[in-house]
């Protein structure tokens, strides 16, 4: 047993990896999303080539323990969104 | 933080398979430093979008014929202290809960975060959990 939220996206309370058009890469935990937003908690972002790891290194490494958060919430624009995947099926 | 009627039957979930419930940084310290044999550490949460299926995976887990000698558990989000005090025994690993740590003669041998439980059946994660007992258990 365990607490549930109603109303919102299916991918709400997984974690998931945003990419976007841009050099960004999202890990968070879905909060909720529609066709205007995504909304994440507790999030990290990755810039492609920052400390010498692409975007695919990055996730990947992500995939095996997690994420440290750098924002506890996150409000994106999901016209710069290209993707929205489960961590888990990297 | 959630009241207590309605974190009871989480935690009982594990206490009632045997898990030792440790309340504070005393309690984990002295669980942690027993560093014989295996042991696997569940931080329990509140959110059923993923520890809903954990503590029946975990139960699962345990019907199998290789398991850990010893059982421990915190709560994240309820008992903060003892939380802490258990993620400092994995200080390389980002926080999630829940989690579960295999440790093994006081060593961290397998590690399963959140996001490899959200979304997964509790057959996955016993999977999960019993392969690791396999290789770490006898």
């Amino acid at each position: 047993m365990g607490t549930f939220h109603q109303n919102k996206s299916e991918l709400h309370g997984i974690t998931v990896v945003v990419d976007t058009a841009g050099p960004e890469i999202y890990v968070g935990r879905c909060d909720d999303m529609d066709d205007a937003r995504v909304i994440l908690l507790d999030v990290d972002v990755h810039r492609d080539g920052d400390g010498g790891r692409s975007k695919d290194e990055y996730v990947h490494k992500a995939a095996q323990f997690g994420v440290w958060k750098k924002h506890d919430q996150l409000v994106l624009d999901r016209t710069q969104v290209t993707s929205v995947r489960r961590l888990s099926e990297f | 933080m959630y009241s207590p009627l309605l974190v009871k039957p989480m935690r009982e979930e594990l206490t009632s398979v045997g898990f030792e419930e440790l309340m504070n940084a005393d309690d984990v310290d002295r669980w942690i430093g027993n560093t014989e044999g295996t042991a696997l550490l569940v931080i329990n949460s509140v959110c059923g979008c993923a520890a809903g299926m954990a503590r029946p995976g975990v139960r699962l887990a345990l019907s199998h014929n290789k398991t850990p000698d010893r059982l421990g558990t915190v709560f994240a989000g309820q008992d903060s202290e003892a939380t802490a005090q258990a993620r400092n025994a994995f200080a390389e690993v980002p926080p999630s809960s829940p989690s579960m740590a295999l440790f093994k003669d006081g060593e961290l041998v397998h590690f399963i975060p959140r996001h490899r439980i959200e979304g997964h059946s509790l057959e996955d994660l016993a999977q999960d959990l019993t392969q690791a007992f396999d290789q770490h258990c006898t």
